[in-house]
Parts: structure tokens; sequence; C-alpha cells
């Protein structure tokens, strides 16, 4: 090593108490415009419908203004559906940003983790195998808080067997990788021998929807996803140094087990809130880290850029559904048609660049 | 610290590390053969057991006796010949051509989770089944075969495409990252489909399965051809991927043109992975598990690790469809299936007592 690698920081640091962090303008830039844009989503899906109301009009209701009737519509009606897409978003494009950061590959995700598969194999067993056990348990507690059942019971399962004096990020999404081929393989035999009209709607129940929240859901996954990104907000400070490696995260100071044992936890926990509150909304969770790194510009997974694109991605993709197509689709469908491409134009736009 | 990574590659280019000892490359022959001999009596297995159990003398029979009056013999002519033969051929052939391809794109990207579906492969041949069954109502498998034969091309041509615009040309992270965005896009056209045509959804559900049962000779022999092809580049491509596997700078410097190595490799990979999945439709799983078996039985050395991978694809698919054909009688349980409910819990537990390394 030369004595010409160690100089000056070419970012400013910001100092305040104990908390300090790297001035980045074009970072907080894109995340300001990525909550902007999540607001004006949000708002512009709360106005859509078949009553329509202008966007000022929603902005004044949802601020304790309002006509009576526009607070009737929005506030009993439509902020369920839009809060429950701002929630999931978030909750995916955290709990991904997370996942891809701990394993450092950008293939990872909470679907290689089997929560997404976990849930969707006990969604489908519930709605295709008809008979006394199954239809009791769908009809008690429904099949969405089954299948979270499922889901958080198979991410638990794998960080078990990963488990071996400590978590290592290869062998938790091998380990990963194989306990979701299992979920996947056993839904896939569920759906091949079941009646094919128990398959349809399991089917719509896999690709995700947001179709008729009602408060009751919403108010449950919005706290508990407030909880969670509030954790992982204290332990993200930790939480940055560990993309050195665990040598210099802990020369650094940072408790690296612990951070990433909360970390991971808090992934699957959000993961799961998710699928609660929409199902298993697939590639979410894949695409927007990857996404948001290429927008904000940054080598790993930002977390709150993820949490706003895959908020703005899943609202976004709901009001589509909603408004543009000529046939209802379920949203997930639509996050994956619009999420998949985008991601695509921004590789080949990264990739012009480096001919330059 | 330069010194040793001379004397390292000084020993020979493509060697890896410490694999040019006698004693090293004699068990890996070793291992070869035991392999061979593993593949021959699966099949042997395969043609004799299924719904009605034949002894090794009346497969023989089956198998090369001529045309005869004698009603027995026409039924086991008609078992081996026509149900039991293409199967197992079709075993033999997929699994070779998902193991070879599997390791070859772990291979290539450096990723130990990539599997043979993810240049969109396995996205693009479901899109094209579902497209054509709901379009021209097909519904024999001999009709949609081609269709998905040529959406798997049809999309991992569009990933290397896509991927290899401008000169970061055939970066794995971009190529990777490119597949996932095609297959995402393709799954959720299929999705649309099936949402609103009952017909398409009632055939994807079969064929998401996987099975090696239920095409004749009729698809198998074409499916054969483009998988031999594929085998050939595979093959002629794995010095220079073990090259690769140094880092693209040292790579070049060795003398390897690193565009042309990813495009025959990623050809090869779409062959292979293609033509197997229409045949049997997707077998998940499979390709990334035996690279990693065949990874920790040989060592980094890909001119090794791909043909073993390629055999134990064979044996593993083949013994996978003969549990199928045993655990839920008088009906079967489709090989895709099995391979996943079998392997993960056995790879799985190879992982936990640290048995492989990263790719």
């Amino acid at each position: 090593m030369s004595d010409t690698d160690i100089r000056r920081p070419v970012t400013p640091g910001v100092r305040l108490g104990r908390v300090s962090f790297v001035w980045r303008p074009w970072n907080v830039l894109v995340t300001l415009l990525l909550a902007a844009a999540t607001f004006l989503v949000f708002c512009l899906s709360i106005g859509a419908g078949d009553f329509p109301i202008a966007l000022p009009r929603v902005i004044a209701t949802l601020f304790g203004g309002g006509e009576r009737f526009d607070r009737f519509v929005i506030m009993d009606l439509r902020l369920p559906r839009a809060l429950a897409g701002l929630v999931v978003g978030l909750a995916l494009g955290v709990s991904g940003a997370i996942t891809q950061s701990l394993a450092r590959n950008p293939l990872a995700s909470p679907d290689v983790l089997g929560i997404t598969q976990g849930a969707g194999a006990v969604a489908v067993l519930l709605l295709t195998v008809s008979g006394g056990t199954t239809a009791a348990i769908a009809g008690s507690v429904g099949v969405s808080a089954a299948a979270l059942a499922g889901g958080l019971g198979t991410g638990l399962l794998v960080y078990l067997l990963a488990w071996r004096r400590g978590i290592d990020g290869f062998r938790l999404i091998l380990i990963g990788v194989s306990v979701s081929a299992l979920m996947q393989a056993i839904t896939t035999w569920l759906l091949a021998t079941a009646d094919v009209t128990d398959v349809a709607r399991a089917q719509v129940w896999l690709v995700g929807s947001l179709d008729g929240r009602s408060w009751d859901t919403v108010t449950v996954a919005l706290a508990s996803t407030l909880v969670l990104l509030t954790v992982v907000a204290g332990a993200a400070f930790q939480f940055r140094p560990m993309h050195f490696g665990d040598e210099v995260a802990a020369g650094l100071g940072v408790r690296y087990a612990v951070v990433r044992a909360v970390m991971l936890l808090c992934a699957v926990l959000l993961a799961g809130v998710a699928v609660s509150a929409a199902g298993p909304v697939p590639f979410v969770a894949l695409v927007t880290p990857q996404v948001a790194m290429r927008l904000v510009r940054c080598p790993t997974p930002p977390l709150v850029a993820s949490g706003l694109v895959g908020a703005v991605l899943l609202i976004g993709s709901d009001l589509v559904a909603r408004t543009a197509l000529p046939v209802t689709l379920p949203v997930g469908v639509v996050t994956a048609a619009i999420g998949g491409p985008f991601l695509v134009y921004l590789l080949v736009r990264a990739n012009r660049r480096q001919v330059v | 610290m330069s010194a040793v990574k001379e004397t390292r590659l000084a020993s020979g280019p493509a060697s890896g590390v410490a694999s040019g000892s006698a004693a090293a490359r004699r068990r890996r022959l070793t291992g070869l053969s035991v392999l061979v001999a593993l593949l021959a009596v699966s099949v042997a297995a395969s043609l004799a057991i299924g719904a009605r159990s034949l002894s090794p003398g009346e497969v023989w029979q089956g198998l090369f006796a001529a045309p005869d009056p004698d009603q027995r013999l026409t039924e086991i002519r008609l078992i081996v010949r026509t149900v039991r033969l293409p199967r197992t051929v079709l075993a033999v052939v997929a699994g070779i051509a998902l193991g070879v391809g599997g390791a070859l794109i772990q291979g290539c990207t450096r990723n130990p989770i990539a599997d043979t579906g993810l240049l969109g492969v396995n996205a693009g041949a479901s899109f094209g089944v579902v497209t054509v069954i709901a379009l021209f109502g097909f519904t024999s498998p001999f009709q949609y075969v081609w269709f998905a034969f040529v959406g798997a091309a049809a999309s991992g041509v569009v990933v290397f495409g896509l991927a290899s615009i401008g000169r970061g040309a055939g970066n794995p992270l971009t190529l990777v990252l490119a597949g996932q965005g095609v297959a995402v896009f393709l799954a959720a056209m299929t999705t649309a489909i099936t949402l609103s045509d009952r017909q398409s959804l009632n055939a994807l559900r079969f064929w998401n399965a996987g099975t090696v049962a239920g095409v004749g000779f009729r698809v198998i022999w074409p499916v054969t051809a483009f998988i031999v092809v594929g085998l050939v580049l595979a093959l002629a491509t794995l010095p220079a991927v073990n090259l690769l596997n140094l880092g693209d700078d040292v790579a070049r410097a060795m003398g390897v043109n690193i565009a042309v190595t990813r495009t025959v490799a990623i050809v090869a990979i779409t062959l292979l992975a293609g033509a197997a999945t229409a045949a049997c439709g997707p077998i998940a799983f499979l390709g990334l598990m035996v690279a990693h078996v065949a990874r920790y039985l040989t060592g980094p050395d890909y001119r090794w690790l791909v043909p073993y991978a390629g055999l134990l694809g064979a044996v593993v698919l083949m013994v996978c469809d003969i549990v199928g054909r045993l655990v839920v009688r008088p009906g079967e349980l489709d090989a895709g299936i099995v391979v996943a409910l079998l392997g993960a819990p056995f790879f799985a537990a190879l992982v936990w007592r640290g048995k492989f390394r990263n790719a």
C-alpha cells in the first residue's frame, strides 16, 4: 500500500451528537424525491375510483379538512387499501434490502429465505384440500393468518437450520433455497392434484392482491411495520459497516452477530407482515433493492430508498391495475410487469454509460 | 504474494488448485466410472420398475425380441418400448442437460444460487405453453412442446441481448439481473393469462410439476439433438471458464477472449436448459444441487466438475422418476416434485455440515 491511498475523505461527514453519517447530496435528493413520489401516488390512488376526487381535496381531507362525503369515501373506503399498499411496499422493499445486504447476493430476497413459499404452501393447502381439519383452520383463523404462520414458521426453520455457531450468509441462502424448493414442490403438487376451481382460487391468492382490505387488517400491519422499521432504523448505523466483512465490522466496534440476527429477524417479520396484508406478492422484494441501488447510485442496497421504491411500485401498480387496464388484474401481476422491465431498463442504461 | 500466484498459474493454465497430481486424477477418473456405473444400474432399474414390474430377462426380451404372436411377449414389448424406454432416455438426456447447464451457469455468473432457470428459460417456456393454449386451444404436449422451446430460447436470447448492450458486455451481475427482470415480466404475463383462461391454468399446473413421462421419441430425438449441440459447446468452453473464475483481469491476461467465452457458454446453457425444459417442464433445483455436489467431489476445476454434474443430474433425475412411480401407487408423483422433496433435505444436510464452498 502506498501512502497515496491515505487521503482526505472526498465527501464531508456530518456529526450530530453520537450520530454521524456521510453527506451525500445525490443520495438525499433521490430519497426525498422518492418520498414525494410515494406521497403523490398515495394521494392519486385514493382519489381514483368510481367516484373520482381531485388531488387537492384528497390532501385536504387527509390532513383533517374536507367535506363530509369526501371524508366518508376516503377514510372509510379508500384509505385502508392505499395504506395496505404503502405498508406492503415499504415492508417488502426494506426486507429485500436487508436480505440482499446480509447475503451479499443480488438474487437473495425473502423469497429465497422460504417465507413466500412457506406461506404459499400453507394457503394452497387450505384452499385446495377440502375436509375436516383444513376447513376448520381456514374457517376459524382465516387463510391469511394461517399463511402468515406458515411463512414465519418456514423463515424460522431456515434460520434454525442455517445456525451453526452463528449465521453465515452463504449457508443461509443455500439452506433457504433448498427449503424454498421444498415448499414450492409441495405447492406445485397440491395444485396439480386439486380440483381446477380450487386451483383458480389458490392462484388468485398466490399472486397477491389488495382487494377489499379493511381497517382491521391494515391497523395491525401498519402498527407492526412501524415497530419493525424503528428497530431497523436503530440497527442501521451498525449495519452499514458490515458490508466490509465481519473482521472489518468487528474492528469498527460493530457487534456483528447481534446486528445480523436482529436485522435478519426484522427482514423475516417484515416479509411476514406483507404476506398477511396482501398475500405473497412475488418479486417486489427482489427487484426494489436493485432498482433503488441504481437510482441512488450507491454500491449497496439502500434501506430507506428501497422501502420507498417498494411503496411507489406497489401503490402505483394498484392504481394502474384499477384505472388504466381494461381487465381487472391483481396488484401482484402489475408490480411484476412494471418492476421487471424497469430493472432491465436501468441495467441497459448503466451499461450504455460504461461505453462513454 | 505475486510469486505464489505466478507459480500456481505456471503449473498449467487451467489446472485449478492442486489438481495436477496423478493421484487426484486417478481418484477423479474412478469417481467418474462409479457415476457411469450408477447411471447404468439406474437405467436398468428404470426399465424394469413400474406399475407392472419386469424381470431383467423380460426387459431384455422386450427390447430386442422380434415381433411375436405370443400375447405376453407383445405386452412386454409394448411396455418396454413405448412406455419405459422413452422416459428412461429422456431422464438421462434431460438430467445431463440440466446438470451441465447448472454447473456452467454457476461458473459463468459466479453465483452459488444460480440455477438453470436464471436466464428466464423456465419463465419463457411456461409463457410459450400458456400463450399457445390460450390462443389456439392446444391440449396435447406434442403440440406445445415446440412453443415451450421457442419461448425458452427467445427469452434466453433477449436476456443475453439486453445484458450485452454497450461495452459492459456479459458482466455476470448484469446478466443475472437482466435474467431476473425478464423472468419476472414473463411470469407476470403468464399469470395474467392463466387468471383469465381456465384451460391454460389447467394445463400449466401439470406442466409446472415437471415430468419425464408422457412424451414419445417423436419429441425426444429433436430435443436430444439440441442438447448434444449444447453439450459440445459447453465442453468447449470449460478451460476458459476455469480461467474466468480467477477473475476477468487474470483471464484476459492469460489470453481468454472473455466476451466470446461468455457468449458461447450462454448459448450452450440456453440450448441445454431450454430443450430439457421444453420436453419435461420446469425441473427446478436439480442443476443447482448437482453443481454443488459435483464441486464438493471434484474441486473447482470445471473440466471435471461439469462432467460430474451432468452424470449426477442424470442419476438423480432417473432415481427420482423411479421413486415417483413407486410412492403413490397406482398413481405417479412427477419427477420434478420428487427432485425437490428428496433433494432439498439431503442438500440442506450437506450444506449444514459445511461441505460446500462458494462458487
